[in-house]
């Protein structure tokens, strides 16, 4: 007999987390990614780029779950995610 | 959710399909248009269609400097003039799938003829109509989508003209596929563009988004991020909604989602039945 | 070119000039008309429909003249050979896309067929007053080659040679047509598809990723490729660099736009062609084009059989004018006189390339039209008659038709 369901708690859900890359230089400081990250992973920082904007910094990337939504709302193409590993979830 | 494509740490996910060596762009931080560029690739790369025979036209203004951008065979033209442009490489060489991405007063006012005939046509084409309610690039002034009582450089005491109902329009004039994101709903907006660049017929997708530099200022509306806020708090999605109900005030709700999907001969369609002389079935 | 056998009409027809420009466009290979409907050119575009079938052609009727020219640049680029038809009217509102042709360097050909104007005018009615038009009407400074048939002959000759130079020097072509020459009906000869010189499309052939749209080959004119064949390249009617990228600097306008006007400047000695008959001894040389023609042949004529020694200058090419031509002229001619279907257009053009050196006298469009054959035998004598040269134009004030 064949179950499709498998009994749960087994395998414990796994979780993308992501890498992010920010290209200093290219970002105008608009605050988008930082505002809609759903991980709070980024705060705009101090630092100015040659341009004279304050380009976000990366607080906590290991909360980060390569989501993409920083890459695609950034007008700037300045910020973008790749996966660095899948890890379980804890509980 | 996870990102669109996959890709290496210096590069940027969607550099093969944007002319990097132009970056930075124009637009003025907070600007929202290259929010819906980004989406535009992203939605390019997720038709998966054939790039080579997709190509890209803009007309003038802050939108219409889009088709410079990207990577396809691109062509800035005149103001209000990217439909008819667009018009002409379709029917030439129906192979080609023609995107015209440009402003709201370039494809509505000026070109507003231009629309609504090649909607009635049903060209084979993806229009994208970034609106930011203003004409930007002159500086600041009323769009035939301002809304009523809205400032603007040429409406100092307020807007006194009713704007156009972009959905309703191109409803109206016969397009297939209709709809309405702001610059905020990102994926959404992405998957309609998908959507729409593998329907044939005259799509028509408006992207609300934040002119940071001329709209927001003139009317006190702060910057690119507190507008991106404002359509966090009131938009709503409605997919089906009647074209009807999506008129735009000052400040009010944005109903967004996608309105009409339908299927309706092309022009090619019918004019290749025409030659064959296969007029009537 | 693969010829298309059923696209050229081997033989001797009976055609109208409109009829004659439809198969000259078919035999130069072209397979692409948008247009939007104006008398006295609308049988082109029924001659087109009634024909498109078999040879292969698309058509499109447009919302307006300025979408019709934009569909025409937009069709081209994909590598049909494109054109669109029109009258005064909508010439006019083709001037905004005249110069998005020059600037994207785009070869398409645009007929006028000219009627009476200003604005509606008499549309069915031959004028001639739209020749500055073509030359300067789109803002910005531009060359446009320009061609002006006087017979349906000519428009089926003309039309080739219009749609070989678009080619060659990958810019828009005019035909200046008029309503007399669109509906006269005369025998036209059409040779054999293989007699017929085509000059075809110059691709670029080199790497997908080093296209450059606006690199100059050696004769300054730089090479096409079509959309969707893989070279992603930009074009745009700003002023832009070899890219196609806008580049906002004066530094580029020169590097950009002053090579647009050479390529043809450059070239004027093989572009420019004329018929010149009976200059040698004359003493007047009547200068006319188009519409003219019949009036200005029977003037001649007559002016001969009274023993006055007149030559002719027929211009085929109107744009480049033949200034050398002129200027060599009116150093061994007394007077120019100049029969135009206008108040004064081209007639300018001969006055400024004679330096003085001959008197030019002006017949203008009167009350008789392109029916004036009297009016210009009296110019003739008029000019005959002029012993000193004047400063400026004369204007022959013909007896009638005037209050
Ligand atoms: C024929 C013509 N008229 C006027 C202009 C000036 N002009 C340039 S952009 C523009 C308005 C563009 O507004 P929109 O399409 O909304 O684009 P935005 O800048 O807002 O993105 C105008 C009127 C022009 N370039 N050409
Ligand atoms: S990928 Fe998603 S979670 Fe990671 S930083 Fe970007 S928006 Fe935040
Ligand atoms: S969205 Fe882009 S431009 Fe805006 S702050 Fe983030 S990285 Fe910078
Ligand atoms: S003026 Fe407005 S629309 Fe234009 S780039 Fe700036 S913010 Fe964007
Ligand atoms: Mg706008």
């Amino acid at each position: 007999m064949k179950y499709w369901e498998k009994p749960f708690g087994k395998e414990k859900p796994k979780v993308p987390n992501g890498e992010i890359h920010i290209l200093k230089e290219r970002c105008k400081g608009c605050g988008f990614c930082v505002e809609y990250c759903p991980k709070d992973v980024l705060e705009m920082s101090d630092e100015f780029n040659t341009k004279g904007y304050h380009p976000p910094k990366i607080m906590n990337e290991e909360d980060c779950v390569n989501c993409g939504l920083c890459e695609t709302i950034c007008p700037e193409f300045a910020i973008w995610c790749t996966l660095k590993e899948e890890v379980a979830l804890e509980n | 959710m996870e990102p669109l494509r996959k890709t290496e740490k210096d590069i940027h996910p969607m550099d093969d399909l944007l002319r990097m060596d132009r970056i930075p762009h124009i637009w003025c931080p907070g600007c929202g248009i290259g929010t819906a560029v980004t989406a535009f690739a992203a939605g390019l790369a997720k038709a998966e269609i054939d790039l080579t025979k997709t190509c890209i036209v803009s007309g003038i203004g802050c939108t219409g400097r889009v088709a410079g951008y990207v990577k396809l065979d691109s062509f800035h033209t005149t103001h209000g003039r990217a439909i008819a442009f667009a018009t002409g490489i379709q029917v030439a060489n129906p192979d080609l799938k023609v995107i015209v991405f440009s402003g709201d007063g370039d494809l509505i006012s000026i070109g507003g003829n231009h629309f609504i005939h090649a909607a009635r046509r049903n060209i084979n084409m993806l229009v994208i109509c970034v609106n930011n309610f203003i004409y930007a690039m002159t500086g600041g002034q009323v769009a035939p989508t301002t809304p009523l009582a809205t400032y603007a450089t040429t409406s100092p005491f307020g807007c006194v003209e009713p704007p156009f109902n972009i959905p309703y329009l191109a409803d109206s004039s016969g397009a297939v596929y209709v709809a309405r994101w702001t610059a905020l709903h990102v994926r959404r907006l992405t998957n309609s563009i998908a959507e729409a660049l593998k329907k044939p017929g005259f799509s028509v997708i408006e992207v609300i988004s934040p002119c940071a530099m001329y709209y927001s200022r003139i009317n006190r509306l702060g910057d690119g991020l507190d507008m991106m806020k404002f359509y966090h708090d009131n938009t709503e999605i409605r997919h089906g909604e009647d074209t009807k109900n999506l008129d735009i005030g000052f400040q009010t709700k944005i109903i967004v989602g996608k309105f009409v999907d339908r299927e309706r001969p092309t022009y090619m369609d019918s004019y290749n039945k025409w030659l064959s002389g296969t007029k009537k079935d | 070119m693969k010829t298309n056998l059923k696209a050229v009409l081997t033989g001797t027809h009976t055609l109208s000039g409109n009829e004659a420009f439809i198969e000259g466009a078919f035999a130069a290979g072209c397979r692409f008309l948008a247009a939007y409907p104006i008398m006295p050119a609308i049988e082109t575009i029924e001659r087109y429909l009634k024909r498109s079938a078999e040879v292969g052609a698309t058509f499109i009727q447009m919302e307006d003249e300025i979408s019709a020219l934009a569909a025409v640049i937009g069709a081209s680029w994909t590598g049909k050979k494109s054109m669109t038809v029109t009258s005064g009217p909508g010439f006019s509102n083709m001037m905004e896309h005249l110069g998005l042709g020059v600037m994207l360097e785009t070869p398409c050909v645009i007929v006028d067929v000219q009627q009476s104007g200003p604005s509606l005018g008499i549309p069915t009615r031959a004028g001639q007053g739209d020749m500055m038009q073509a030359r300067w009407g789109s803002h910005g400074d531009y060359e446009v080659i320009t061609l002006s048939p006087s017979s349906p002959q000519e428009m089926f000759d003309f039309t080739i040679k219009a749609f070989n130079f678009s080619e060659k020097y990958r810019t828009p072509v005019i035909i200046m047509s008029d309503e007399y020459v669109a509906h006269k009906k005369e025998k036209v000869i059409i040779p054999r598809a293989d007699e017929i010189k085509i000059t075809p499309r110059r691709y670029f052939k080199g790497q997908k990723d080093k296209y450059l749209p606006f690199k100059r080959d050696k004769d300054f004119v730089p090479r096409m490729v079509d959309i969707g064949d893989g070279y992603k390249f930009h074009v745009t009617g700003l002023t832009h660099d070899d890219k196609g990228y806008p580049i906002m600097l004066e530094e580029c306008q020169e590097y950009n736009v002053h090579p647009i006007l050479w390529k043809i400047r450059n070239d004027t000695e093989k572009i420019i062609e004329f018929q010149e008959i009976g200059t040698k001894d004359a003493e007047i040389v009547i200068v006319y084009y188009g519409a003219t023609s019949g009036a200005a042949s029977k003037a001649i004529k007559q002016a001969r059989d009274l023993g006055i020694k007149v030559g002719s200058l027929k211009l085929d090419t109107v744009w480049p004018f033949p200034d050398k031509k002129i200027t060599e002229l009116a150093e061994k001619v007394k007077a120019f006189v100049v029969p135009e279907i206008n108040y004064g257009q081209i007639v300018s053009e001969v006055e400024r390339c004679s330096y003085g050196n001959a008197n030019v006298v002006f017949v203008s469009h009167g009350e008789n039209g392109i029916d004036n054959t009297e009016d210009i035998v009296s110019a003739i004598k008029l000019a005959l008659n002029e012993e000193k040269i004047k400063k400026g134009i004369i204007e022959y004030q013909s007896q009638t038709g005037r209050v």
